[in-house]
């Protein structure tokens, strides 16, 4: 029902449904949201300009530290970049051992995506559960890296610790009980009734849409779409282990809760696979200071979807640009086309469903004032198409 | 030990707010409130509004654009306040010290009084922070006032 005049709603930047500082601003017609506006740019803090200040060593740390949830995939998104700059590679156990740990790290971000979306929908037990669980991908961590979120395994050249032999049976005790934990969990997601009710048919993101605005990762799986730089620009050691892409075609919340929770079991049979095929020999080699000359752009799936890093080198040992374009970045217009149309109380699930990580997204907008201005160019344009619906 | 003292120290309401950090610290303290830390077992609880909290848990640097907003949400929580910087970055502004949107750590906008390092703090350093602000206000220290 329409009742003639809308009313603006903002959100934030604190807000009590994420973590973090965002921004939007939803325009209401009764219960039916009609217009949204994300502002972004609260975590902003210029991480790409620190990038041109710091050496090659020291950025390892300062990738790392664009967020903490995906540190692996930002720190091996930009080793890679430079070791291609510099024409080594990793040897074949620290690509081995960089799969463990991206996989754990995708099990650790799922499961807490998965306590999140249980929260939102006001299902405070399951978050509890899930939670509880996952610090068990934090205990094996804590044990293989001396920390429990930044693990700092990443150097440029290999990894700097090993996963030695006594770490084995710990790592696969630990995951055996991940195992049962999660497939109980994906009974729950499929059956219960709280979940089915907030989350079925709601924040539907059909196929087409999902291409048309470069939805990434989890989200775009959960769109039937078979998307995984893993599989179709294998890194590290992905050409050798195997794994599934997991897809659903239900293109709602639903889905994507389904699509998660099967990936920490994809995972879990990735890392027993790698744990019992490492290759012996060497983690690391030694690399020079300086970075000759170059460009490269690097891709790795992190756990939100597509993570692209682009460097430029000037012979120095300083990197002249640096540029990263993280998942919940491209994952803002689709989420635009979920919300739209949506009822204000599903807000809150379907803004969580992208599994948004502004401490990824916020260190790039901004500094380009032409590419902001087209970006702003882009949402008006979306919004002028959806809008009148 | 006024009644007011006694309900404050007994159950402080906490409000977290992410300036511009990357997270950690955010799930860290999240994790404290689940049940292998557990939090909540000293009253403590996580509460959504400014209004109704008497502690405001910091992460991040401040950021510009968040520097205003921060000053709001603390000013409309009632008095007495308390402010925790959580984490290095909520410290001093490492590892973004020398970004040009990074004002730098909460005490360079807030009175600050606990801090808790680490990057990120485990669960158990923010815990010890937490009781050892709640001691504070107890012996009737703690700013409570903004800069
Ligand atoms: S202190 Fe470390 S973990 Fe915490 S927000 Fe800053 S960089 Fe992230």
């Amino acid at each position: 029902m329409s009742y003639g005049s809308t009313i603006k709603v903002p959100l934030g930047p604190q807000h009590p449904a994420l973590k973090e500082p965002g921004n939007f601003l939803f325009e209401v017609d009764g219960e039916t949201v009609v217009d949204v506006k994300p502002r972004i740019g609260y975590n902003h803090r210029g991480v790409e300009k620190a990038f041109e200040l710091r050496t090659y060593i020291q950025n390892i740390y300062l990738a790392e530290r664009i967020c903490g949830i995906c540190s692996d995939a930002h720190t091996t998104c930009y080793t890679q970049a430079i070791e291609e700059l510099l024409g080594v590679e990793a040897p074949p156990r620290a690509r081995y051992i960089r799969v463990i740990i991206a996989e754990l790290e995708r099990i650790q971000s799922h499961a807490l995506w998965v306590g999140i979306a249980a929260h939102e929908i006001g299902f405070d037990t399951l978050f509890m559960y899930v939670w509880r669980d996952r610090e068990t991908v934090l205990d094996l961590f804590e044990m293989i890296s001396g920390n429990r979120i930044h693990y700092a395994m990443n150097t440029i050249g290999g990894v700097r610790r090993d996963i030695h032999a006594a770490m084995v049976p710990k790592i696969k005790k630990g995951l055996d009980f991940l195992e049962k934990r999660l497939k109980y969990y994906l009974d729950v997601v499929q059956t219960e009734q709280t979940i089915l009710k907030r989350a079925a048919g709601v924040g539907v993101l059909k196929p087409k849409d999902a291409v048309d605005l470069c939805a990434l990762g989890p989200t775009l799986r959960a769109s039937g779409i078979n998307n995984d730089v893993r599989a179709d620009d294998p890194y590290a050691a992905y050409d050798e282990v195997p794994f599934n892409v997991i897809t659903h075609d239900g293109c709602d919340v639903s889905s994507r809760m389904l699509v998660r929770c099967e990936e920490m079991l994809e995972s879990i049979k990735a890392i027993g696979y790698a744990l019992d095929h490492m290759p012996e020999g060497v983690i690391r080699v030694r690399v020079p200071m300086k970075v000759p000359k170059g460009e490269v752009v690097s891709r790795v799936e992190a756990p939100r979807g597509e993570l692209i890093h682009y460097a430029k080198s000037n012979g120095t040992t300083k990197p002249e640009r640096y540029k990263v374009r993280s998942p919940t970045l491209g994952n803002i217009p689709a989420l635009c086309k979920m919300l739209l149309g949506g009822y204000v109380a599903d807000i809150p699930i379907v803004l969580a469903g992208i599994d948004p990580c502004f401490s990824c997204m916020d260190r790039m907008a901004f500094v380009d004032v032409k590419k902001n201005k087209g970006w702003n160019w882009t949402m008006q344009q979306l919004r002028r198409k959806y809008a009148k619906k | 030990m006024s009644l007011f003292k006694w309900a404050r120290t007994k159950s402080p309401w906490i409000i977290h707010f992410n300036t511009g950090g990357c997270n950690g610290c955010d799930i860290e303290l999240v994790a404290a409130l689940t049940p292998r830390f557990d939090l909540e077992r000293f009253g403590i609880l996580l509460e959504g509004s400014p209004r109704h909290s008497d502690m405001l848990a910091v992460t991040g640097p401040v950021t510009l654009q968040v520097k205003d907003r921060l000053v709001r949400i603390y000013e409309q929580m009632p008095e007495p306040k308390h402010v925790i910087a959580i984490g290095t970055c909520a410290i001093s502004g490492a590892p973004f010290q020398e970004c040009y949107n990074v004002h730098g750590g909460i005490d360079t906008v807030l009175l600050v009084d606990a801090y808790v390092p680490g990057c990120p703090p485990k669960p158990e350093a923010i815990i010890d922070g937490i009781a050892k602000l709640i001691q504070k206000i107890k012996e009737g220290e703690g700013h409570g006032k903004r800069k």
